[in-house]
């Protein structure tokens, strides 16, 4: 409709280089440990805010991350975005190992990030306009293109650019500064967008429109997304594949169906028993999982989750159970009664499957 | 709560180091002989080198530092210049004058203060609170010395009911708690509480105001409980934050009297630095730059420990 | 919440796109307090600027026998000082330096505790952790007690007068500035810019200094009226300017001997320092509240 005003300036995305096959990014090994001052005469200890976590996302899906709060998934995304520095494991984006075959800055433009305060993660003092040209100035587009593409984008998200885009962030709802914070991410033409707990804190109503938004931009675009959240509904809603954490660690993935059908891990189990059901005679009637999460501190030894579940044995608290395949279509659980002959009472017997 | 005062009063040795240290510097970037206040004009050479070297001046400064900091710890802060009496206890008569006045200017600001801070943030947008905001504001800007100046020549000049200088009758030096001597304390202690009774007016108008904006005032009222029930919530939640205030407040007061003192002619320390520095008096203005900055530090550290005490979120931790 | 449903199409008024500061500025234009002050200190501004041209007295010339007239003598609007000097224009002319005096050292400050501030703020670490606790070390003397300190330390003088304020208040600018810029630093906003890619120059221009130095600035006009009040207080006490320069806090010590015999003029210099301290408090929290644009 535009186009034969006056073509929209855009940044090219990053050039597709492994074609299909190639996940659009590999993390290995990512581990974050936070130094925790001791008191004044004890010593300083670590939190273990992401132990050595690895997964992969394929071109074009959308892969969620759940787990209870505190569990590493917002420091999993901003470690993705190398906004803290991590201390050991590959970022791989495209075949290329970010520090090494891809800059910085290139990653930057090809993987983008949409935060879940949506007021705080908006410059109170840029107009709307503004805030999406930034990026795009930045990465050395001239202000007049700049604000071209940022009211095209504002169209996009639906938002009518003449109406929305010379206001400041406090003279909108929550909902349309969201969709903002989206046009603003996808104004430097990534491949991959993560959305940080993006419609947590949205109204029922506007969450299922940006949901619904999110879906359709991600076809436009043909768009690749990390999708973090707490609310299992939202995220079995939109993913592809599910990864659930827990202090730190990935303890289940596989496609979402699968795991929400049949759940390998007694936390994934819990979790999901968790869910507030909308039938009244499937009302949950006793609490599935007790207490708090152990103190990320000290974590327990072994299965972290040990401690708080119902079929923990005495190897348990010993070893770490490892990410291991259970089903061909890549559901992999890190659970000893999910893998065949590992000793639990529980487990499959060796050889099946 | 026990490792919070541990760890509060760790913190503090370094601080009383540096300020130590300060205390010691603020004299040697001194232009001119620190002997210039003993000296007679002709003194010979001879005199002035046996002088220098009784003061300990002929030392490099590291070490004149050292003895300093030793005899300081041992209670010996050296001998005025000008008088030849012990620093410290002519620093300490004179603290015990400020003292009184920051304690009698305290009891006045203070209640002044919380008195308007809380009905200003009660009534928030009345006349009321403009009224007390307006006091509060000219409180913080009035040059008190000028209105200790204006207060004299009101009550002592005009309708002569209050003496205008000194601390007592006949230049007495002991205090005492009877209107004799009181009179003499209320034009400076009226003096001293004005800016502690704006800064405390403004900072509890700030608390009751936020507090009362808050959910649970909501919830309370909600439930039925008393206005007057409600308005205890307020002065316990207020507490801890104004009372960290007051005590601030108190030490600048401690501090900053010289002002004041100067002009009432009132026997503190801030008269005691006054001369100190007109006579160039130096291990003078040194001890009592020190004892006044070492008040300070451990009045600081006084509150911050009284405000742990009552505020439950910091007990805890 | 908010109630309005998120749809987003809805018809709104259109905005005309107005800068940040354009918004705070009509707000403060609207502001009576704030606007009658900055009149006054206009007023009091230029008249000490302009005075030459204002046709006063001469302000140093006394004359014994005309010492101590009352306000409202004839050639003698506000009367005569303890030399006979014309009281008016001894204090519009004391405005050139009460003001400077005043003025100058938290504009210093302004500029070298922002700059450590910032700093401190943005780096973070080691480097914020050796600026603050120098700055700590200021803390634990009340100001009045370091201004005086300092001052009786390097000697009367306007030069040094203005040195010690300085050294007063950039500790609590540092302060400020610091608080202001790590608050900042860690908005979603900032790391936002990060992600896209900008370098922290860009992040500094684009996003943080109008953020932070807006709270700083309204910090420092608060400060200026505690700098009138401490930089005539070092002068009334002999530390500050020399006679027989016009100055508001020398002129009320060489005027309190006057308080028997004619009390109001002595007074007076004591209302123009209370008026500019008075003028510039009000002015400060009335920026604080138009820059407050959420409301």
């Amino acid at each position: 409709m535009n186009d034969i005003l006056e073509p929209i300036d855009k940044l090219e995305p990053l050039k597709d280089i492994g074609g299909v096959a190639q996940p659009l990014l590999q993390v290995v090994s990512l581990t974050k440990h936070f130094p925790v001052r001791g008191g004044l005469f004890a010593p300083s200890k670590t939190v273990r805010a992401v132990d050595d976590v690895s997964f992969a996302i394929s071109k074009g899906e959308t892969v969620g991350i759940v787990g209870e709060s505190g569990c590493g998934k917002s420091t999993t995304a901003r470690l993705l975005m190398h906004l803290m520095p991590r201390n050991s494991g590959d970022i791989i984006y495209d075949g290329r190992t970010v520090g090494r075959e891809l800059s910085l800055r290139e990653l930057r433009r090809g993987m983008q990030m949409v935060f879940q305060d949506s007021y705080a993660s908006l410059n109170p003092r840029l107009t709307i306009e503004e805030s999406i040209a930034f990026g795009p100035k930045v990465h050395g587009m001239a202000d007049k293109a700049a604000r071209l593409l940022a009211r095209e984008l504002l169209g996009k998200v639906g938002l009518r650019p003449e109406t929305f885009a010379n206001r400041y962030p406090h003279e909108v709802s929550g909902g349309q500064r969201q969709r903002v914070n989206i046009a603003r991410a996808l104004a430097l033409s990534p491949r991959l967008v993560i959305l940080d707990e993006a419609v947590s804190a949205l109204d029922k109503s506007v969450e299922a429109q940006v949901l619904n938004l999110l879906v359709d931009l991600k076809r436009e675009f043909g768009l690749t997304y990390l999708f973090i959240s707490h609310d299992l509904n939202v995220v079995r809603y939109i993913s592809d594949r599910v990864l659930v954490m827990y202090l730190g660690e990935v303890v289940e993935l596989g496609p979402v169906d699968e795991v929400w059908d049949g759940p390998a891990h007694p936390y994934t189990r819990a979790l999901l028993a968790a869910m507030p059901s909308s039938d009244p005679d499937n009302r949950t009637e006793t609490p599935p999982i007790t207490g708090d999460p152990p103190n990320p501190i000290d974590p327990p030894s072994g299965c972290r989750f040990h401690t708080r579940c119902p079929f923990a044995e005495a190897m348990c608290g010993e070893a770490t159970p490892k990410l291991t395949e259970i089903t061909v279509t890549g559901h992999q659980a890190a659970c000893y009664m999910a893998i065949p002959g590992s000793g639990h009472s529980k487990a499959p017997a060796a050889g099946v499957q | 709560m026990f490792v919070y005062i541990a760890r509060r009063v760790v913190y503090v040795i370094p601080i009383v180091a540096s300020v130590a240290l300060v205390c010691f510097l603020l004299v040697h970037i001194t232009p001119g002989d620190p002997l210039v206040a003993v000296l007679p004009a002709d003194a010979s050479q001879e005199l002035a080198q046996q002088l220098r070297v009784a003061y300990g001046f002929d030392k490099p400064l590291p070490v004149q530092f050292g003895l300093w900091v030793w005899r300081a710890l041992h209670g010996d802060l050296g001998s005025s210049i000008a008088t030849g009496r012990p620093v410290l206890s002519e620093v300490m008569k004179a603290v015990g004058n400020t003292v009184t006045l920051a304690i009698a200017a305290a009891a006045i600001g203070f209640t002044l203060g919380l008195f308007f801070g809380l009905i200003a943030g009660y009534f928030r947008d009345t006349w009321v609170d403009k009224v007390a905001t307006s006091i509060a504001i000219a409180g913080v800007s009035v040059p008190h010395y000028w209105l200790g100046m204006v207060m004299v020549i009101i009550f002592s000049v005009q309708l002569n009911w209050l003496p205008a200088v000194g601390a007592g009758p006949g230049g007495s030096g002991a205090w005492a708690w009877d209107w004799e001597h009181i009179k003499y304390l209320v034009l400076p202690a009226i003096t001293t509480s004005v800016i502690p009774m704006g800064i405390v007016t403004r900072t509890v108008r700030a608390l009751t105001g936020d507090i009362l904006s808050q959910d649970f005032v909501e919830a309370l009222r909600a439930k039925g409980l008393q206005e007057t029930k409600v308005f205890r919530h307020v002065i316990k939640n207020a507490a801890p934050t104004a009372l960290a205030v007051m005590g601030l407040q108190l030490g600048y007061m401690l501090g900053g009297s010289i002002l004041i003192e100067t002009v009432f002619s009132w026997p503190g320390s801030g008269l005691l630095l006054n001369s100190a520095i007109f006579q160039r008096d130096l291990p003078l203005l040194q001890g009592t730059i020190l004892v006044l900055a070492l008040f300070f530090v451990f009045l600081n550290l006084l509150v911050d420990i009284a405000q742990a005490s009552i505020d439950p979120r910091i007990k805890r931790s | 919440m908010t109630v309005m449903t998120d749809t987003a199409l809805q018809a709104a008024p259109a905005t005309k796109a107005r800068g940040y500061w354009a918004t705070v500025g009509r707000r403060i234009v609207r502001d009576k307090v704030s606007m009658a002050c900055a009149f006054i200190l206009l007023l009091i501004f230029l008249a000490a600027i302009f005075a030459p041209y204002l046709h006063l007295a001469d302000p140093y010339q006394g004359s014994m026998i005309r010492r101590l007239r009352a306000i409202g003598t004839p050639n003698y609007p506000l009367g005569t000082d303890e030399l006979g000097r014309d009281m008016l224009a001894r204090l519009i002319y004391g405005g050139r330096l009460s003001l400077l005096i005043g003025i100058l050292p938290v504009i210093l400050a302004f500029i070298i505790g922002t700059g450590l501030g910032v700093v401190a703020g943005y780096v973070g670490g080691k480097l914020n952790t050796a600026i603050m606790r120098t700055v700590d070390v200021f803390y634990a003397f009340p100001s009045v007690l370091l201004a005086i300190a300092i001052s009786g330390a390097l000697g009367a003088g306007i030069v040094n007068s203005i040195v010690s304020l300085t050294i007063v208040f950039v500790p609590q600018i540092t302060r400020v500035a610091e608080s202001v810029t790590t608050g900042v630093r860690n908005m979603d906003y900032v790391e936002a810019a990060r992600a896209s890619g900008a370098n922290a120059f860009t992040i500094m221009r684009v996003h943080m200094l109008g953020n932070v130095l807006g709270s700083i600035f309204v910090y420092a006009t608060g400060l200026i009226s505690v700098s009138m009040i401490l930089a005539a207080g070092l002068s009334f006490l002999g530390l500050g300017t020399k006679p027989p320069e016009p100055e508001w806090g020398l002129m009320l010590n060489t005027l309190r001997t006057a308080i028997y015999v004619n009390p109001w003029v002595a007074a007076l210099p004591g209302v123009m320092i209370f008026a500019v301290s008075i003028c510039f408090n009000l002015l400060s929290d009335g920026m604080r509240s138009a820059m407050d644009i959420r409301n």
